[in-house]
This record gives C-alpha cells, structure tokens and sequence, in this order.
C-alpha cells in the first residue's frame, strides 16, 4: 500500500509541476541556476569517468581478443558500440542519480526541514512548480552532458589503445567508423531524455515530500538514489526492449 | 478579523484540535499560548491554511478560507505575512533578495520601486546595510528581523509569527516583541502570534487564547491574565517563582 501510495503522490507531484507557473522573470533565475548546479557542475566528473572508462573498455575489449581471426579494428568498434549504447546514457545516469539526485533530494529536503517550502506556500507560491520545473528545465541540457561522455569516452578508448600498444590509430579508427547505425544514437538520445526526466523529478519527490530532520534528509538522499537507480535500470531494460528486441 | 468556529483537526487517530472557537481582532496583537503539545503551531497552520482541518470554519473578514477558490486562496496568501520559528529565510539569497522576493512574486514593479520598498522595511527594522550579507552571515535577532521585514514588505493585511522569540535572549526578545506591535499599531494588520515566552505575554499580549490539551481553555488580555483563577493558566503563565512574586506584587498594588 506504501508503494502505491508513493506512486501515486508522485504522479500528482508530475501534474503540480506544470500547475500555476511561477513568474518568468523569478523563474528564468532559477533555470539559469540549476543549470549551473546540475549540468556546468557536473561536466567535470563526467568528462573524467567518460574518458577513463573509455580507456578500460578499450583496453579489456583488447586483452580479451585472442584470436588472430578477429580483425583489429574490433577493439574501436567495441568501445563505439558499449560507450554509445549503455555505458555513456546508462552508466552516467546512475552516476548523476548520485551526484545530482542526491544535491536535488537534500537541497529541497533542507529547504522542508528548515520550513523555507511553508514559507513558499503560505505566500501562494506553487512550491513544486517552483522547486522542480526548473530542474526538470535545466535537464533537458542533459544530452549535453551524455554527448561529451560520449565523445571523451571513445578518446579515451583510442588514448589507452593506441598510447598503451593495443593497437594502432588507424585500426581504432577504422572501428569506430566501421558499421555505424545511426538509430542507435537515436536510441541513445531517447534513453538520456527520459533518464534526465527521471532525474529531475525521482530525487525532487523526496526530497519535498519527506518529514523529519536533518538526519531523515539523509536517509531521504540515499532512498532517492536507491530508487532513482532502480527506476533507470528496469527503464533502460524496457526502453532497450522495445526500441532494439 | 479573522474569525474560527468550531475547529476540529486530527492526524490519525490524535485528535489534536477539540473544537477551538474565538477571534482575532484587527489592529491587534493576538498570542495563542500553551504548553508544547497543546495544538499551537496545528493550530497556527490549520489558520494559515498549511493543514487541512475535519470540521469547523476559518474567516478572513468575512471571507471562509474553505468555500474559496484556488485563485482566491492565493490572492488572500498574497495578503499574509508568515514569520517562522525558525525564520525560513531562503538560504541561496541575500537578505535584500529575501527581502524583496514577495515583490517579485505578486506585484509588477520596476526594479528602482522593490529596491526602494526593500531600503525602507530593512530601515524600518533596524537592518539598514545589511542587504548584501546571506542569511547564514547574520545573527538570530538579525535573521527574526529579516523574516519580518519579508513579511510586512507587501503591505500584508494579517502577520502571524510561530513563536518568534524562540532562541533569542530576553534583550533581544524584548525588542523583536516591541517591533511586532509597532508595525501591527502602524498597519493596523491582524497579528496572530504562537509564543510560550512569558515575556510576550506581558509586553505585547492584547489579546491572549489559552490552549490546553487542543481546546480553548481561556481567553483575555495581559492585564486580565494576573487575576484569573484559572488553575491550567495560572499553573502555565506563573510557573516560575519570578511570575508568581510579581503576580502577588501585581495583585498587591491593586487592592
């Protein structure tokens, strides 16, 4: 019954935010700032876990060839495909469930404990419109973010293959050029979009609706992360299945 | 005025307001006081609409909060003035931002005419050139200050305040006290505060609701309250040995 509940609430919480809109002028500072926040904040870590993981990918995919059939160009491809298919949109995403959800779940959760969301509503201010709309706004710049993963990822994959002797530049190359669908970038892109919305409102619904003190804003950040995490999973799952079965 | 009639409110099965009649009149500065757990701040926030209540009537100057629309309800939020407990200011502005953001929220002026309107209700409390310090720069009086000056920067008809002398000492109490009911006398604003400090009540207490238990146990004014012989009042308000000696000191002059 709990979980329905939670359901539920959210679902409301989703039709609140596109109820009453605050005033552009107010709510245009308050864009410009969660984009700050979530998205210029969170390039650096990004740029760093995209090109590192990229160089492992690569250089595992190498050791894991041993057969002198299997061209050498595969090691590119292999990067390519797992950094653009999952490791960039889904990977990332978990990752900003706890970087950016968790900044999400304990900036509003304070905002409740410290009664800064009743100041909002005695004044008439739809406070879910207000907290939540901008950061859903500012995350539709998340493909953004999920590009340069992708790109910094695929560098490092050719940085680590060709930097530490697992193959030439040329072979790297050929690889990652080699049988391009462009749908799966498509693909990509539909799963970030829909991870982003995720990622805007999951972190957002506990953060506002939780009760308690500060030790509870804690526990709220970890159960956002939690199901945040677990909603990108079983959504990556279905969106896979129904955009590659 | 605002007026309530029979207020009922439970959460589960707590039935924490019994039934709660009374007033609150306008030009005044109203207190609801009583032990902690005796409904106060439920009370407060069923007043301002925060929680909804089972049974029973609230009336802003005639106008029943609950027969209104969502629209009327925000044009009457947009006419209150709210401080905290524990000040609420929004942490990621500057106490001038603080300060002018119901401006920017309800009203159309240009920026020179919130600028000018946030100088005098800063001056107005005391907190000329404070505008560019953050909320977590200042002290408690100072932050209580900036919470009422956000609250009557609007020109609001009604300011409740949730125990606004909370954490204070008494000197700066005292002074947080005295601003409340200048600006209640100059604005002629219906003022409802939730206090349990003893301080208040004699300085400030024009009109006073006693809560026990989720019921209105009395009802008077701090002058009336030093001769009442109602245990559960005299029992709350001369709990210390101060209160009582200058109750019998009080009692004394006048026979």
């Amino acid at each position: 019954m709990k979980y329905l509940h939670n359901i539920g609430s959210y679902f409301i919480m989703i039709k609140d935010m596109f109820r009453r809109p605050t005033k552009w002028s107010v709510l245009k500072t308050l864009i410009l700032k969660d984009i700050d926040d979530l998205i210029i904040g969170s390039l650096g870590i990004v740029a760093f876990i995209g090109f590192f993981v990229g160089g492992v990918v690569a250089i595992q995919t190498s050791l894991n060839i041993s057969n002198p059939l299997i061209p050498k160009y595969l090691v590119g491809f292999a990067t390519r495909q797992s950094i653009i298919l999952e490791f960039a949109p889904t990977f990332i995403s978990i990752i900003m469930a706890g970087k950016v959800g968790s900044f999400i779940t304990s900036s509003i959760g304070t905002m409740r404990v410290t009664e800064q969301i009743d100041a909002l509503e005695v004044m008439g201010i739809n406070a879910i419109n207000y907290l939540v709309f901008p950061k859903f706004i500012a995350l539709t710049l998340y493909p953004f973010v999920i590009s340069i993963a992708m790109f910094l990822g695929i560098l490092g994959g050719l940085a680590a293959c060709v930097y530490g002797g697992y193959g030439t530049l040329e072979n790297y190359i050929e690889g990652v050029q080699n049988d391009f669908i462009p749908f799966h970038m498509a693909y990509a892109f539909i799963k970030t979009m829909v991870f982003a919305f995720i990622l805007a409102t999951i972190p957002s619904y506990y953060g506002y609706f939780m009760k308690g003190g500060a030790l509870e804003v804690g526990k709220a950040s970890t159960t956002s992360f939690v199901w945040t995490s677990v909603v990108i999973i079983l959504l990556n799952f279905l969106l896979t299945s129904l955009l590659l079965g | 005025m605002i007026e309530v009639k029979d207020l009922h409110k439970s959460f589960g099965d707590a039935h924490i307001l019994k039934g709660i009649s009374t007033t609150f009149d306008k030009g005044k500065t109203n207190l609801i006081i009583g032990q902690s757990g005796s409904g106060k701040t439920v009370f407060l926030k069923c007043l301002l609409g925060l929680f909804e209540y089972e049974q029973g009537c609230i009336s802003y100057d005639g106008k029943v909060f609950s027969n209104l629309s969502r629209n009327e309800k925000t044009e009457l939020r947009s006419e209150i003035g709210m401080v905290f407990q524990g000040s609420a200011l929004f942490d990621s502005m500057t106490i001038a931002e603080n300060v002018m953001f119901p401006l920017r929220m309800f009203t159309k002026q240009s920026k020179s005419e919130m600028e000018d309107r946030v100088d005098f209700v800063l001056k107005r409390v005391n907190l000329d050139g404070a505008h560019h310090k953050m909320p977590s720069e200042a002290s408690g009086g100072m932050q209580k200050r900036v919470a009422i000056a956000r609250a009557i920067v609007n020109n609001p008809k009604y300011l409740f305040c949730d125990e606004p002398n909370s954490g204070l000492d008494p000197k700066t109490a005292i002074v947080i006290d005295n601003l409340i009911q200048e600006i209640t006398d100059e604005y002629q604003m219906t003022t409802v505060i939730n206090s349990h400090d003893m301080n208040s009540v004699m300085e400030i207490g024009e009109k006073i609701v006693f809560l026990k238990d989720g019921h209105k146990e009395w009802e008077g004014s701090k002058d009336t309250i030093f001769r009442t012989d109602n245990e559960a009042v005299t029992g709350f308000v001369y709990s210390s040995e101060l209160f009582k000696k200058v109750r019998r000191m009080y009692i004394e002059e006048n026979q």
